[in-house]
């Protein structure tokens, strides 16, 4: 368990010492784009019944955020380590696999909460942001950067070499937040696009974190919870299977 | 006994490529023990899969009775490694990362061992400095210092002086002799034969992958090369009875090898009967790189040992 706590600590060390880029240059990134957004798209009707466009967006811009710090966070500490040998002390160390694994996803967690949090509290000075439940507000953003840590996990374990790294987050982790509802609800797509839409399990994450704020969503957060959930769950087991062979660690 | 090290029929394959052809080895405990061989002869890929960084194979590997797969939290916890490449985390100062390393082990507060093994290797008034601002031996002192924070019975050093001064030679090796007084059991790879032949009671030699041969320093030394005479004649030929023992011809000078001194006599009373005067002799005495080129058949790789 030591040895676990060792690594997890470390790896929030990691982040926290270079904490202006690792949280606060997240937090300023995503407060200019809400304003910029809220100022220009202040006129434009109402997303549901009594939430003005900006405020509807907040849940999204939020959880994108958190998105992007928790997959940065497991795949920058990783890669770094492995393209300069110092993954070898961990890979030496008789933690096991899943203990590497729990303490990489929770220190992505951990970062993409602070990335969130601090947004969250500045927001609140500005806009006048409803709160549901904050159980599901929670448990989605919980989950969500739980999921993204995981894939960091998985990018950086796959990539070797910094630019496969940045494809894989360029082809695939930013399409799929963008187009996952963070600016718009899905019933407001064409029917063909609402369905692609539907297979995109970040759609999910950002609709059931947008109901713990307004208690509307597009689909029950029950259901997107279940479909996040058994996403976390098949990701992390592709991972720790990669971890237990060694793929491309101990090869 | 329970060997410190135990390898039984370790294959490696890359592809096509086998980087361990058979490998069969038990170093016991306490042993001083040296891996040798040319470049992409196995040794560090051997290393490797001792430590659990490289899986192998085929084949099977203990440390201290752990076998370094199937029960791979205690093997890694019974042996120390230190890489040959110079890593770093370069978030972290010295002192910071011996207590990582520890905590890697389930060791806190292990400040009174870190701070003997920062005497012994020199680090003491580095322990604040951030990894990225030391010198290349420096790094290559902290490395050695992260493998002995749990203390483990079994050190495994892939070329631990590669690159480091005299001085740090020095107090590494004065070091590690200490702790395989102690108990601890030493293997390493070096570059310098001598190092090999001063420290290691035995020796282990690799080619493409395969142990070429595996004996007590001295029994190598004494068995392969026997004595080298460098002698300069009086006349062009050799008497015909010791062209057997004509190693080699260079420079008007005849180099010839002999099993044991009293075999120098013979060489010259031959002399004395065809009226041979010698102008210049020089005993020359065997070690690891006569062995070494003898065996792996090779002088070009002698430079990159």
């Amino acid at each position: 368990m030591n040895g676990f706590y060792t690594l997890f600590h470390k790896e929030l060390l990691r982040f926290w010492k270079v904490g202006l880029q690792s949280i606060f240059a997240p937090m300023i990134a995503t407060l200019i784009y809400l304003f910029i957004f809220s100022h220009v798209l202040e006129e434009r009707a109402q997303a549901y019944p009594g939430v003005t466009y900006p405020v509807f967006l907040i849940p999204g811009l939020l959880m994108m955020a958190m998105l992007q710090n928790s997959f940065a966070n497991s795949s920058s500490s990783l890669i770094q380590s492995k393209i300069s040998g110092s993954i070898v002390f961990v890979l030496l160390s008789p933690l096991s696999y899943m203990e590497v694994f729990v303490a990489y996803v929770l220190a992505s967690i951990v970062r993409g909460l602070l990335v969130g949090a601090g947004i969250y509290l500045v927001i609140l000075i500005f806009f006048d942001m409803p709160l549901q439940s904050l159980s599901w507000v929670f448990i989605f953003a919980l989950i969500g950067n739980g999921f993204l840590g995981v894939l960091g996990v998985i990018a950086a374990i796959w990539a070797e070499k910094f630019d496969q790294l940045a494809a894989f987050q360029n082809f695939v982790i930013l399409p799929l937040t963008f187009l996952s509802g963070v600016f718009y609800t899905i019933h407001s797509l064409p029917p063909f696009w609402e369905n692609i839409s539907r297979f995109n399990p970040f759609f999910y994450v950002i609709d059931g974190f947008r109901y713990g704020f307004f208690g509307i969503s597009d689909v029950s957060p029950y259901f997107s919870l279940m479909i996040v959930g058994i996403g976390f769950l098949a990701v992390s087991w592709v991972t720790l299977r990669m971890l237990k062979i060694g793929y491309k660690l101990r090869q | 006994m329970i060997p410190a090290i135990e390898a039984k029929q370790v294959y490696k394959h890359y592809g096509p490529v086998s980087a361990l052809v058979g490998i069969d080895l038990e170093i016991e405990q306490g042993e001083f023990f040296a891996l040798l061989g040319p470049n992409g002869a196995g040794k560090t890929t051997l290393i490797n899969v001792l430590a659990g960084l490289t899986l192998a194979s085929n084949g099977v590997a203990k440390i201290m009775g752990h076998d370094v797969v199937r029960n791979y939290r205690e093997a890694r916890r019974v042996v120390g490694v230190v890489p040959q490449e110079l890593v770093f985390d370069p978030f972290f100062s010295v002192r910071e990362t011996l207590s990582i390393q520890s905590g890697y082990y389930g060791l806190r507060n292990n400040d009174a061992w870190i701070d003997e093994v920062l005497y012994h290797l020199g680090l003491r008034d580095k322990e604040n400095a951030n990894m990225r601002t030391l010198s290349g031996g420096m790094k290559r002192r902290v490395l050695v210092a992260q493998a002995l924070v749990h203390k483990p019975p079994v050190i495994i050093l892939d070329e631990p002086t590669a690159g480091v001064d005299v001085e740090l030679r020095r107090s590494l090796w004065s070091f590690i002799k200490r702790l395989n007084g102690d108990g601890h059991t030493i293997v390493l790879t070096t570059h310098y034969l001598d190092e090999a032949e001063e420290l290691c009671s035995r020796i282990a030699m690799l080619k493409k992958g395969e142990i070429v041969a595996l004996d007590s320093t001295k029994n190598l030394i004494n068995n392969v090369s026997g004595y080298l005479i460098r002698l300069r004649l009086s006349s062009e030929a050799l008497p015909s009875d010791l062209q057997p023992l004509l190693e080699s011809y260079a420079e008007g000078c005849f180099i010839l090898r002999v099993n044991n001194y009293s075999k120098i006599e013979d060489v010259l009373a031959a002399f004395r009967i065809e009226q041979i005067r010698v102008l210049e002799m020089e005993l020359m005495q065997p070690d690891l790189e006569d062995v070494f080129v003898k065996i792996t058949g090779n002088t070009k790789d002698m430079e990159s040992v």
